[in-house]
């Protein structure tokens, strides 16, 4: 009966999980149909994601899907001694991870399907510099959050700033980059939206060949819808 | 079951109808409709069936379980033999020595099938030692009865066990199949068939490849 | 006589193929009137088989254990080859079954297809519909996603809200004192096989009272009152084989445009067929900020929340829930306008409908979002939600609808049905 009554309370005060719903996303404006990007993404993901996170639902050999050989799999985006029939995992032990970081860096696999792609895309460029925090950094999409800023030498240190009386004369914070990185603002937004297109690729690998068989069988239900309207017709001939 | 729609559908025009006309009902259109949306139906139908039966072979898992084996020769010491695993199944990768070589063609008298005509090894192995460098014999270790796993009787004569003119080779356990050096079936044994060479590839002189025929790519 | 007919023959004179064909199908005299309403019928049916069917081909490949449940799902996603079709044929399917028995049974209610003399067709109907929710929240734990487990807890839950025995109740139900492995392996073998079975039942059950009673039709007047006097035969009626049989085709046709092109398209279809939390994995120590139960089960979900508790307990609210289901057993016997359909009704029954379809949809729309999604009212509502008060307004709107009923079909104006179907 408690349970119930705390799950029914929790729903019907809405309970905000930290203050996701507040933040306004950026439009990551990915193309799944662009490899070169994924590929790019991919990189990326292979050498500052994969060191912590695993997509253990994703093989190596499934990236032939960007028109990558499995050759150039192994040589540019393997580098551990996995095989490329493996899924992509990580050395580091869960226990550790907790100790590290507080809790186990989630499994990426299908990340971009519960988050969205518009959600990761601002996450990964609002971090902000916060001495407050274990991580000493701290993020207005996802406040808190256990993961410290890992492309900080490429973005830069960013800070959040209160600004008072904004157009409705209520303050509001908005980050302002402090000490730029090794790239220009826009280059770094694209390197997370190449990112951002590989997590939503990996995420549902299938995805553009979802979309071309469906092109052909609705191209076929429309003939089928053609010819079984014309026996129709031709039957009802009888019916007064 | 067309011509049964055809029977029923004139029969409705002219008989249960109740306030139907009885128009003349154009037959051949009927037909030829019915024969474009069966046609239709059944493409549809063979379209429907093809991911079902696809979903039944082996996924990207087991195909990634079943991926080719490689093997380091040089820590396989000439006489030695070494067991590896592919596709769950023991794969036999034997260093024969010069002396086993040379007991080879002795049995090709007692064994069935002494040109490997039964296509039980790749091309490149179907010859007398069937194997692609004399030295080294890869062999799926299951024996071709009934799939018992035969045991390594590389000695030769009484100290094998199995007689005095054995020539070294392999005994399956179970019913008593003899195999030579070569892995090939004695005669009269209840195997019907050599033991199987898997595919396989060097990848250098010291690099064995199972379970692919040559290096992709 | 050709090879076939011999083989026909020989197979009549075993077992009752011809008669059944023609008992069924082409001497089965259905009026001639139906219109696009009665096309959900068979889509229904339709439905069932490619449940069933790629349901089995998913069995195949997914495990019902804790541990493995959900990479399983991503396995048949990913690795199976076209394993991702069936799945999301087999997601998408469940939506859209729930999607055409609601306008099947919206039907019934435009036509008074539930009227005697098809009471227990009606009735059977309604068994069907129990035991597809049963299927789909059975079914909806499977994936265990963190939807899946919450939606699980909260459903399982209200059981717990039962007086006396709730708790207890609660636990059999889970066979753990949380949704566990030991709740997951009992509702995939509810999943697949017991409700199916009982499903498969039911459904033959409803076809054979059909062609017992004979269908209604958007008239609502019986076909078998005029028959010729030469052959028997409802003078509106028409064989069901081949004329339903085409029609059907082509209703078919269209329904799995719109099915696959949701499938490829459109599968998780927003959130509202796959819930994006769904991609998370179970988490028993963490809630996720928004439990919502998949949208079909949603008006009857806003109910249970718009009940406020009373004497400390929930289970007015889940008893609510309950009735919302269970009144609609007594249709048959709630309707007394002397005609059956719309056409020949008065204006009080459309409006009362009318407001019954606002009062489900808005209660759908309300149970698929938090209830503060309209803000609050004033202090002079208590400062309320206003999407709890206006939950509360169509929730008795729902309870209306049937409990008026009686006085309102009595009072209503109608027309005079026609002595023959017409067009």
């Amino acid at each position: 009966m408690r349970a119930l009554l705390l799950i029914i309370c929790l729903l019907g005060s809405g309970f905000a999980f930290g203050a996701t719903g507040e933040v306004k996303l950026d439009r990551a404006n990915i193309d799944l149909r662009d490899a070169v990007s994924i590929q790019r993404g991919a990189k990326v993901f292979v050498n500052y994601c994969l060191n912590c996170h695993a997509a253990s639902y994703m093989r190596y050999n499934r990236l032939t899907d960007l028109g990558l050989s499995e050759q150039q799999i192994l040589d540019n985006l393997i580098s551990s001694d996995a095989k490329i029939g493996e899924t992509m995992t990580v050395a580091m032990r869960e226990e550790d991870a907790k100790n590290w970081f507080g809790v186990a860096p989630p499994d990426l696999s299908v990340i971009a399907r519960s988050r969205g792609a518009d959600w990761l895309y601002t996450y990964l460029r609002s971090f902000y510099r916060d001495e407050s925090t274990v991580t000493g950094w701290n993020n207005p999409v996802f406040p808190n959050a256990a993961m410290p800023h890992v492309l900080w030498r490429l973005q830069g240190i960013q800070r959040l700033h209160v600004v008072e009386g904004g157009d409705h004369g209520q303050p509001h914070s908005e980050l302002v980059l402090e000490t730029p990185g090794t790239m220009s603002a826009q280059a770094y937004d694209e390197m997370v939206r190449d990112l951002v297109a590989y997590l939503t690729y990996m995420a549902e690998p299938v995805s553009v060949q979802r979309a071309r068989v469906g092109v052909v069988v609705l191209l076929f239900l429309g003939l089928m819808i053609v010819m079984t309207w014309l026996l129709k017709r031709e039957y009802w001939k009888d019916v007064h | 079951m067309a011509d049964n729609i055809e029977q029923i559908g004139s029969n409705q025009a002219t008989g249960a109808g109740g306030d139907s006309g009885g128009a003349s009902v154009d037959k051949n259109r009927r037909r030829t409709l019915i024969a474009w949306t069966g046609a239709a139906g059944a493409v549809a139908g063979i379209g429907i069936a093809v991911p079902f039966v696809m979903s039944m072979f082996p996924s990207e898992r087991a195909r990634a379980a079943g991926a080719p084996v490689e093997v380091d020769l040089s820590k396989i010491e000439p006489g030695m033999m070494i067991t590896e695993e592919w596709r769950g199944k023991p794969v036999w990768v034997l260093h024969r020595t010069d002396g086993m070589i040379e007991r080879v063609p002795r049995t090709d008298d007692v064994v069935a099938d002494p040109g490997s005509r039964q296509p039980m090894q790749p091309d490149y192995a179907r010859n007398e030692l069937r194997s692609i460098k004399p030295n080294y014999l890869v062999l799926v270790g299951i024996c071709t009865h009934l799939g018992c796993s035969p045991s390594q009787k590389l000695e030769v004569g009484e100290a094998s066990g199995l007689g005095a003119d054995w020539n070294g080779g392999f005994f399956c356990p179970c019913h008593g199949s003899k195999f030579d050096l070569a892995g090939r079936v004695f005669k009269g044994a209840p195997a019907p068939s050599n033991l199987e060479v898997p595919p396989h590839t060097y990848l250098s002189d010291t690099r064995l490849l199972i379970g692919e025929d040559s290096k992709r790519g | 006589m050709g090879p076939m007919n011999a083989l026909v023959n020989w197979i009549d004179e075993r077992f009752p193929l011809t008669s059944t064909f023609k008992q069924h199908l082409s001497e089965y005299y259905a009026p001639k009137n139906f219109n696009f309403w009665y096309f959900f019928g068979a889509l229904s049916l339709l439905v069932l088989v490619i449940q069933i069917v790629t349901g089995i081909f998913l069995t195949m490949h997914y495990k019902p254990d804790a541990d493995q449940a959900f990479a399983s799902v991503e396995y048949i996603m990913r690795d199976v080859p076209w394993g991702w079709l069936i799945r999301y044929v087999h997601s998408t399917g469940a939506s859209m079954f729930f999607l055409v028995v609601y306008l099947h049974m919206f039907r019934a209610l435009l036509y008074g297809s539930y009227r005697k003399p098809r009471e227990l067709l009606w009735i059977l109907g309604m068994l069907i519909y129990l035991c597809l929710m049963a299927e789909a929240f059975f079914g909806y734990l499977l994936p265990w996603g963190q939807m899946s487990y919450w939606g699980a807890q909260v459903i399982v839950n209200l059981f717990a809200a039962v007086p006396f025995i709730g708790p207890d109740l609660a636990v059999w139900i889970r066979g753990d004192y949380v949704v566990s492995d030991a709740t997951l392996n009992r509702f995939f073998a509810f999943h697949v096989i017991a409700v199916p079975l009982v499903l498969l039942g039911l459904v033959a059950a409803h076809i054979l009272a059909l062609h017992e009673v004979g269908s209604n039709n958007p008239d609502g007047i019986e076909i078998k009152k005029k028959k010729d006097p030469a052959t028997g035969v409802p003078l509106d009626g028409i064989p069901f084989h081949p004329y339903y049989t085409v029609k059907d085709t082509f209703g078919v046709a269209v329904f799995l445009a719109v099915f696959t092109a949701i499938v490829f398209f459109a599968p998780e279809m927003g959130g509202y067929f796959l819930e994006h939390n769904n991609f998370v994995p179970a988490d028993p120590l963490k809630t996720p900020a928004h439990i919502a139960p998949v949208w079909y089960f949603t008006p009857f979900y806003s109910i249970l929340r718009a009940v406020p508790p009373m004497f400390g307990s929930q289970f007015p609210g889940v008893l609510a829930m309950g009735a919302a289901v269970v009144i609609m057993f007594l249709l048959p016997w709630l309707d007394r306008s002397p005609v059956k359909s719309i056409r020949y009704r008065g204006s009080l029954y459309k409006w009362a409908l009318a407001l019954f379809v606002v009062a489900f949809l808005v209660l759908g729309y309300l149970g698929t979002k938090p209830t503060n999604v309209w803000g609050q009212f004033g202090p002079w509502l208590g400062g309320a939600d206003r999407a709890t008060v206006v939950a509360r307004v169509f929730t008795i709107v729902y309870f209306l609808f049937f409990v008026l009923m009686p006085w309102y079909t009595r009072v209503d104006k109608t027309k005079p049905e026609p002595e023959r179907v017409t067009s």
